[in-house]
């Protein structure tokens, strides 16, 4: 059993790479351009059917394929920011949401359109990478492709952090993402800015959406799965934090393998519990930060839902009367 | 020709006319202060000048070209700097890389972070701590230098001393005066210290109700004469006041 617990916390650890990869670049679009993109997962689908197609129609070697679609997916996202969501972004808070889902519904008919509705993989194109594994003391095996996996999900987290942090098209970014009218009166583009970001975060998909077709199927119903992944690994590392969301998406790695444990069909449940457990959480502690603190907010909360009344007496409203000591 | 010229300015927030037919010129090495009560406009023509708040009409000048559509970041580039109102630090960043934002979109010139820090020698020991912890004096003092580093032809400053205390006030303006007298800079400053306008300014320009009530060189007007236009009152009405 001890065997079994420690190869899940292995495996959860190293599938929280890949749900890392797909949610960092979300992240960055919730951080920094302040906008959520429900189509991620289908673009993901999209950068991994595109590869695929490159390597099984034109017989590119994958690294290649790889090498020619993320750029062409990052001209891709370039276009879409200036095209669609920078004009959806005036129209208020419902419209990004629309015009993403609309979007999501359109690239999934195209992607069906082009590519029917076959499964398709990389698996039998990367070689033994997709089955080969290092056998560790105590029974413990590690599969080469998920430790790849979680590799370049921490170089492109940390590299992403560095670009950030060290150039001048990050500090452009970072100063976007905190005041944009503020940062273009210090001479920063914002629009370029926002385009930018989306550029890496659709590359980051794509770039998932790869990893996806390399351990696994694809379809172009693939999508909305991967958002739903992405979304949880974001919201439990921290909305718009980047390490935070490689936490993120090991402990909803962790939480996927440790429940398929006791069954096979808890493991998608108790990643989804966990998320919302984590959720209701964040909500209890932004609520009770508003009321005052834990006590406090349980205290009121009591009594009103038990008595109707303020739980103890100290509680109770002190009205102008009873401040000045008269009688009501 | 004057370095900076406003003419017939009109800005709207909604159906509100917040500016009304405002001119004034600045010339090479001026100080303006624009002066008024709150509401008077003053924010919405600084705005407006950086190119943060479209005009509905009228134009902006700045060396004999002009700017009126250009996007603030734009202007920034052109030789327009403003320290907007409540300093707008990025918050997350530090001191160094709130200057290094202005620095590296901003034009070349004197100002350098080495060169602004030396006219704000108390921010050396902060330029690695998060702006976002500094204190109010600390705060415009980078906002200041932060728009030092377009080398700006035009320096706008609005709401200088808002929330600060007296000492803070005064170092703020020791630097200001500085840079004034060795760099000859043209500034727009928009300050509620009446006192301190008058004594730094070499122009005012005094708003009410969206409109210019007066403008000259403080030596120009009385006291009273002042205090009518910064409330508006004009000489049928003071004998109600």
């Amino acid at each position: 059993m001890f065997d079994a617990i420690l190869q899940a916390i292995v495996q959860g650890v190293l599938l929280g790479g890949y749900y890392a990869i797909v949610a960092a670049g979300l992240s960055l679009m919730v951080g920094v351009v302040r906008f959520i993109n429900l189509a991620h997962g289908d673009i993901a689908v999209l950068g991994a059917l595109s590869t695929i197609s490159m390597v099984q129609i034109l017989g590119l070697p994958v690294l290649w394929a790889v090498v020619l679609v993320l750029p062409i997916m990052g001209v891709l996202g370039w276009v879409m920011h200036a095209a669609l969501f920078e004009r959806s972004m005036k129209g208020g808070f419902l419209l990004p949401i629309l015009v993403t889902i609309g979007l999501g519904a359109a690239l999934q008919n195209g992607m069906f359109g082009v590519w029917g509705s076959n499964t398709r993989s990389l698996g039998a194109d990367i070689g033994n990478l997709a089955w080969a594994s290092w056998f560790l003391p105590g029974g413990i095996i590690v599969g080469k492709l998920p430790v790849l996996i979680f590799v370049v999900a921490v170089a492109a987290i940390g590299g992403l952090h560095l670009m950030l942090k060290f150039t001048r098209l990050g500090r452009a970014i970072r100063a976007t993402a905190s005041d944009s009218e503020a940062a273009e009166l210090c001479g920063v583009d914002a629009r370029k800015a926002h385009r930018a970001a989306t550029s890496i975060a659709v590359m980051l998909a794509a770039l998932a959406g790869v990893f996806l077709a390399m351990r696994s199927q694809v379809t172009p119903y693939s999508g909305p799965a991967q958002l739903i992944f992405a979304f949880e690994a974001v919201v439990i590392g921290g909305i718009g934090s980047l390490w935070g969301t490689l936490i993120g998406g090991i402990i909803l790695g962790l939480s996927q393998t440790l429940g398929g444990l006791v069954s096979a069909q808890a493991s998608l449940l108790t990643g989804h519990f966990v998320f919302l457990a984590v959720l209701i959480w964040r909500l209890a502690r932004e609520w009770s930060d508003s009321h005052g603190g834990w006590v406090a907010s349980f205290r009121t909360a009591l009594g009103k839902s038990l008595r109707g009344k303020p739980a103890f007496k100290d509680d109770a409203p002190v009205s102008r009367m009873q401040k000045a000591g008269e009688q009501p | 020709m004057s370095l900076f010229s406003v003419r017939n300015l009109v800005c709207h927030h909604g159906l509100l006319a917040a500016v009304r037919d405002v001119s004034f010129d600045l010339a090479q090495g001026e100080v303006t202060c624009v002066i008024g009560a709150n509401g008077a406009g003053k924010t919405t023509l600084m705005r407006a000048l950086a190119g943060a708040h479209t005009p509905s009409s009228g134009s902006i000048w700045l060396n004999g070209a002009e700017v009126t559509h250009l996007p603030s970041s734009t202007r920034f580039r052109s030789g327009i700097a403003m320290s907007p109102e409540g300093r707008r630090l990025f918050p997350d960043m530090t001191v160094r890389e709130n200057l290094m934002v202005a620095a590296e979109n901003g034009r070349s010139g004197e100002w350098t972070i080495d060169s602004v820090v030396g006219a704000f020698p108390h921010m050396e020991p902060l330029l690695d701590k998060f702006a976002g912890g500094l204190s109010g004096g600390q705060r415009q003092s980078a906002a200041i230098a932060r728009a030092l580093l377009a080398n700006p032809d035009v320096l706008i400053l609005d709401e200088v001393s808002l929330g600060l205390s007296p000492a803070a006030v005064g170092q703020v303006y020791a630097s200001l005066e500085k840079i004034r007298n060795q760099r000859s800079m043209s500034m727009v400053i928009v300050e509620q210290d009446l006192a301190r306008s008058l004594s730094f300014a070499d122009q005012i320009v005094c708003m009410a109700e969206g409109q210019v009530e007066l403008s000259g060189a403080p030596s120009d007007f009385t006291r009273d004469q002042i205090t009518a236009a910064y409330f508006g009152i004009h000489e049928g009405e003071a004998a109600h006041v």
